[in-house]
C-alpha cells in the first residue's frame, strides 16, 4: 500500500474517530431531552462516515472493491432520521402541550398531540384490496 | 399488460437486485438468479402496502438533491460539532418552528422530514394531524421564519420539482 494511501485512510480513521467523540460528548453536554437529539443525529453521521470511507479506501487499496460500506451508509441515513422521530415524539407526548409548541396554523393539532377521532393526512393506510371482505 | 402484473413496482426490483448483489458483495451469475427471484417475489407480496406508488419526474433532480444534500450532512456535522465543543450550554438558544408543507404526497414529506433531521442543527419533531406542517426543533437560532424560508427554498421547492 502506498504512503499516500495510508496516509489518506489515517486521516479518515482520525476525522470519524473525532465526530463520534464529539456526538458522545453532547449527549453529555447539552441541556435537555430535544437538544440532545441534535448530538448523536449529526456528529455521529460523519463520524460513522469516516470510518466507512476509510474501509472502502483501505479496500481499494488492497486492489478489491466493498459494497458494504455504501450499503451501511445507507442503511444509516435511513434509520437515524427515523429513530430521531420516533424518540422527538415519544418525549412530545409525555411531556408537551400544545401551548409550548408553535401554532400549527391550521384547526388540528400537532399529530402526538391530536387526540381526536378524525382521520390523520396523509392517510397512509392501504385501501381494502378488491375482492375481498374487510 | 402481463409484464406490468409480475412486475407491479419496477423501481423497487431494480433496488431489490442491486441491494442484494451488494449485500453479497461480489458478482455470481447464482446471486443474480436468486436476486431476481426476490427482486419478483417481493413486490408482488407487498403491493398491497404501495397503494399510491411516487412518481418520480426529473432523475437529474434526484442526483442534484443527493449531493445537496450529502454536503449540507458534512456542513451540519461540522456547525453541530462547533456548537458542542465551545459553546456555553446556557447561551444555547433552542427554538421550535413551523413549516408550512407546499408539498402532500408521503413521500416527499417524509423525505423532507428525513432531510431536516440530517441537516444543520434541525431535527423534524411532528407533523401536524392535516398534514400541512411540520415541526422542526433547531439547536441554535433566533430568526424562525429564516430557518423556515430556508428549508422551504432549499429542500421543498426541489422535492416538488422530484415528486409528481
Amino acid at each position: 500500500m502506498s504512503l499516500i494511501a495510508e496516509l489518506l485512510i489515517a486521516a479518515l480513521l482520525v476525522i470519524g474517530g473525532l465526530f463520534g467523540l464529539v456526538g458522545s460528548y453532547g449527549l453529555v453536554k447539552l441541556p435537555d431531552l430535544m437538544t440532545r437529539l441534535h448530538a448523536p443525529t449529526k456528529a455521529s453521521t460523519l463520524g460513522v462516515g469516516g470510518v466507512l470511507l476509510a474501509a472502502m479506501a483501505h479496500a481499494l487499496a488492497q486492489g478489491s472493491l466493498s459494497w458494504h460500506e455504501l450499503l451501511i451508509t445507507l442503511f444509516l441515513f435511513l434509520t437515524a432520521p427515523i429513530t430521531c422521530n420516533f424518540i422527538a415524539k415519544s418525549w412530545l407526548a409525555r411531556h408537551a402541550t400544545p401551548a409550548d409548541l408553535p401554532p400549527t396554523g391550521s384547526a388540528r393539532q400537532w399529530a402526538t398531540l391530536d387526540l381526536s377521532e378524525a382521520p390523520t393526512s396523509p392517510n397512509l393506510t392501504p385501501p381494502p384490496r378488491p375482492g375481498r371482505p374487510s | 399488460m402481463m409484464l406490468r402484473k409480475l412486475l407491479p413496482h419496477p423501481g423497487l426490483s431494480v433496488l431489490l437486485i442491486l441491494t442484494w448483489l451488494m449485500l453479497v458483495n461480489e458478482f455470481k451469475w447464482g446471486s443474480l438468479v436468486l436476486a431476481t427471484l426476490l427482486a419478483i417475489i417481493l413486490p408482488l407480496l407487498t403491493a398491497p402496502y404501495w397503494p399510491n406508488r411516487p412518481l418520480i419526474k426529473s432523475w437529474p433532480a434526484v442526483a442534484e438533491y443527493v449531493v445537496i444534500v450529502l454536503w449540507d450532512i458534512v456542513k451540519s456535522n461540522i456547525t453541530v460539532a462547533l456548537i458542542v465543543l465551545f459553546r456555553p450550554a446556557a447561551k444555547l438558544n433552542p427554538l421550535w418552528v413551523r413549516v408550512p408543507l407546499d408539498v402532500t404526497s408521503p413521500e416527499a414529506i417524509t423525505v423532507l422530514a428525513g432531510t431536516i433531521t440530517m441537516t444543520p442543527g434541525t431535527v423534524t419533531a411532528d407533523l401536524s394531524a392535516d398534514g400541512r406542517s411540520l415541526l422542526i426543533h433547531c439547536l441554535d437560532a433566533t430568526d424562525a421564519d429564516a430557518v423556515r424560508d430556508d428549508i422551504k427554498s432549499r429542500y421543498e421547492a426541489r422535492l416538488k420539482r422530484i415528486f409528481a
